[in-house]
């Protein structure tokens, strides 16, 4: 049997007693030579700290829900294997830079309303045809990596002009933008422009380029961003829609 | 325990939160009723336990049948042809109304999908791109690379946010509000802020979702409980066809994650621990292809007589011979899955497999616009029981079902709504279904019989598991009964051991294990009854379907304080197809 320490960051703000963060250690034992660290803080949960919480859903890399901050750095607890961490002692921190619900829990309400206001949605005027719009795989490559999202919030966290300026909308947000840019049934150019090229839009981003380092499912959204900056001088200097 | 208590601002005092329609869970299902019914001027509201994006139905692979007839080799598909073939794959189970009912709006929601932008592949002249999917005469399975529940789930997201729909996310919905026999609200615990909360409805639709998680060998989501199963059953709404448990033929051999059957659509090959391509012993024609219960059935046929890897029980499915560039661009995402959970790279090495428990044919019994026995509730989505999966779902109906059914649970409730409205319920009803489930909580709070949460879910995932698997004979699930049985006590004497009131783990994790407990039971008793083989459903001692005696729906009624549901027989719906032998 082998086992892994734990370090995880406890905090509840509404807390009337205490608020202030500590770190408590757990020691999971485990058999065989996988045990990712959801599993590790379920075995936490249920044998040592019922109070302990995370969320957690479909434990395969694809809903988003337990972005974390391990061993310093942004991962998905689902996807992460305690063997592929070094050393013995595992730290696990709620994702930084992001309001806190309690222990690993983020606030995601910014994160989604900053979501909803670039509109993401498909926008078109024309009627939709009988059948399928026409889309030829060129055009749909085009949205290969911006669909693949899956709104976890790490690149959010992991921006600094995100934490120095609330207003600003944020990689993942613009990388949405970009997606329905880049989409050839979509009619809206226009009207999207002032979604994003405006004072909480593309030119707060500097291109640190931590959003692409951050991100589990190794997405780029500076480079959707930059694709947006290009497209804003085309349309501001020759007022080309495309 | 006064955290776990009410919050008196929210509720009573004229203050229970109040919507037109409320949908319980955010998935496909539940999110293409809410923009239905949104569409059509209604105030409706989603309740969720994880936000809406984060659904299950964002884990589907493969894609999604239509009879589009685009792919080259489906030219003469046709609607009919969808429907037979669904019909031939549910072992004549399913109801053939439904079935022709779902096959035909297939096409037209498909096409909806596409103009509310989802991003399905293409073929070269721009059309939506189709693959070939198992149990199906053409290839009419539409899809998006190998993540064709994420990108509908996503583009529903997108509709309901453009619509207004109203979501309530980190709901956990423990109870429905029934007053004078119709459903009139939902009871919540609000896990981001604390405390449970009543919302009254005209009309409640469940859309939560399997019940995997009962079985420890699943591919679903942790949070794939049964839960809006097992509410609707204890509010007196039979569940239909329990029995009948979908184990998908490639699971991950170490963690059950889902490998999807667009692998074998494009190609791959099921191969034993001599190399064979098995499938050719039990499904010459259709070979990787044949319906899962097949599928699975073989596979677990050959781990069974020792031609699994080295004896070890797991088979392979091997992509290599696809070639790197097709599995990039068509299967991108089951690699990634393969190479981070197994450690292996379908390019390089053929992945370990198993059949794992994957879906539930069965579900809350409705008809085909989502209707249920108790006015002012509706079910949709894998919690649902139409039927059109009979007794085996065909790869790529899933999908299909949620979008068709929910699109026609939110139009049904459209037009109902003024009859429902009549019944508007006080808020008197909601305020006691608070305190009632305030009391319970209070009651598991102070309980300490001993027994831990984690260690009654994980023998009844197992016995699950181990007396209602693939192969099913009479002393065997008679045990699994009777410790199934055992469970039930046991979970009475399961405790919180932690009263906070925010994202309470505990709390939620035992609550929903009695829920499991229950749905469990449905199923065993169902199947201990049903004296056939028929899709999944494989009995040793009765291996042959018997259409004279069984050929009918089996319908679970819940019995308070008793061990097990009260059975009852529903007749099937036939008049498109002949019954025939199924071979493939």
């Amino acid at each position: 049997m082998k086992q892994v320490t734990l370090r995880i960051k406890r905090q509840d703000p509404r807390s009337k007693t205490n608020t202030e963060p500590r770190w408590d250690e757990f020691t999971v034992p485990f058999e065989g030579d996988n045990l990712t660290v959801l599993e590790a803080l379920f075995y936490v949960q249920e044998n040592q700290d019922p109070s302990l919480c995370f969320r957690y859903c479909c434990r395969a890399a694809v809903c988003g829900s337990c972005a974390m901050y391990i061993n310093g750095a942004y991962r998905l607890a689902c996807q992460t294997n305690i063997k592929h961490l070094e050393g013995d002692l595992v730290t696990v921190a709620p994702m930084p830079h992001v309001p806190l619900v309690r222990d690993l829990v983020c606030e995601m309400d910014d994160f989604f309303a900053k979501y909803e206001y670039i509109k993401p949605w498909l926008i078109r005027n024309s009627p939709d045809p009988e059948r399928e719009i026409i889309q030829s795989p060129k055009e749909r490559h085009k949205l290969d990596m911006p669909i693949d999202c899956i709104l976890c919030g790490c690149c959010y966290s992991s921006c600094p002009s995100v934490w120095g300026e609330d207003n600003y909308l944020g990689p993942a947000a613009l990388l949405k933008a970009h997606r329905f840019e880049v989409d050839s049934r979509d009619e809206a150019r226009k009207e999207r422009l002032s979604l994003w090229s405006n004072e909480r839009g593309v030119y707060r981003c500097h291109t640190i380029m931590n959003c692409g380092e951050a991100c589990p499912k190794e997405l780029n959204p500076t480079e959707g961003i930059q694709w947006l900056k290009k497209a804003a001088v085309r349309r501001r200097l020759f007022g080309k829609a495309k | 325990m006064g955290s776990l208590a009410l919050d008196r601002s929210k509720v009573g005092g004229g203050g229970v939160i109040h919507h037109d329609v409320i949908v319980v869970g955010g998935g496909l299902a539940g999110l293409r009723a809410a923009v239905e019914a949104k569409m059509a001027g209604i105030d409706v509201a989603v309740l969720s336990q994880v936000h809406p994006a984060r659904s299950h139905s964002g884990a589907a692979q493969g894609g999604i049948n239509a009879a589009l007839g685009n792919h080259p080799d489906g030219s003469h598909d046709t609607w009919e042809m969808h429907g037979f073939d669904t019909t031939k794959g549910g072992d004549y189970l399913g109801d053939q109304d439904a079935i022709m009912q779902m096959a035909q709006d297939a096409i037209q929601v498909i096409f909806e999908m596409d103009h509310w932008g989802c991003p399905f592949s293409r073929f070269d002249d721009g059309r939506i791109a189709q693959r070939p999917f198992g149990g199906a005469g053409f290839p009419r399975c539409c899809y998006g690379a190998d993540k064709t529940g994420h990108y509908l789930l996503h583009t529903l997201v997108e509709q309901a946010y453009k619509h207004g729909v109203k979501f309530y996310v980190e709901q956990y919905v423990t109870k429905l509000i029934v007053d004078e026999g119709a459903c009139r609200g939902v009871v919540a615990y609000d896990m981001v802020h604390g405390g449970f909360e009543a919302f009254t409805a005209d009309a409640v639709i469940i859309a939560t979702g399997g019940y995997g998680r009962i079985y420890s060998n699943s591919t679903n989501a942790i949070i794939n409980t049964g839960s809006g199963m097992a509410m609707a059953y204890r509010a007196g709404v039979p569940l239909k066809d329990m029995e009948f448990v979908q184990f998908h033929p490639t699971g991950l051999r170490s963690t059950n994650i889902l490998m999807s059957e667009g692998a074998r659509g494009e190609g791959a090959y099921l191969l034993n621990g001599a190399g064979e391509r098995f499938m050719e012993r039990y499904a010459p024609k259709f070979m990787e292809l044949a319906p899962r219960d097949i599928t699975a059935r073989s596979i677990q046929t050959e781990i069974n007589e020792g031609r699994g890897v080295n004896g070890e029980p797991y088979v392979l499915l091997d992509l290599r011979h696809l070639g790197a560039e097709r599995i990039l661009e068509r299967l991108p995402g089951i690699r990634d899955l393969a190479i981070h959970f197994e450690g292996v790279d379908p390019i390089e090495a053929p992945v370990p497999i198993v059949p794992s428990q994957h879906y539930s044919m069965g579900g809350i019994d409705t008809d085909v616009n989502g209707s249920t026995v108790m006015p002012g509730l509706y079910a949709a989505g894998e919690c649902a029981c139409v039927s059109v999966h009979g007794a085996n779902r065909l790869g790529g109906n899933s999908l299909l079902e949620t979008i068709v059914f929910g699109r026609r649970a939110g139009a049904e409730v459209v037009r109902q709504l003024p009859q429902l409205l009549r019944n508007r319920p006080d808020d008197r009803t909601a305020y006691a279904a608070v305190v009632e489930i305030e009391n319970a909580m209070k009651t598991l709070a102070e309980r300490d019989g001993g027994e831990r949460q984690h260690e009654v879910r994980a023998e009844l995932t197992t016995l699950m598991k181990e007396h209602f698997g693939l192969f099913r004979d009479e002393p065997t699930m008679q045990t699994g009964l009777e410790r199934l049985t055992a469970i039930q006590e046991r979970v009475g004497r399961v405790g919180i051991r932690w009263t906070g009131d925010v994202f309470n783990l505990d709390m939620i994790r035992t609550y929903e294990l009695a829920g499991m407990v229950d749905v469990a039971l449905a199923v065993a008793t169902g199947a201990l009854a049903r004296q056939e083989s028929r899709g999944a459903h494989f009995r040793t001692d009765f291996n042959t379907r018997d259409d004279a005696n069984w050929l009918r729906h089996t319908l679970a009624f819940h019995q308070p304080g008793a061990a097990g549901p009260r059975l009852d027989w529903k007749p099937v719906t036939l008049g498109f197809f002949e019954l025939q032998e199924r071979k493939y």
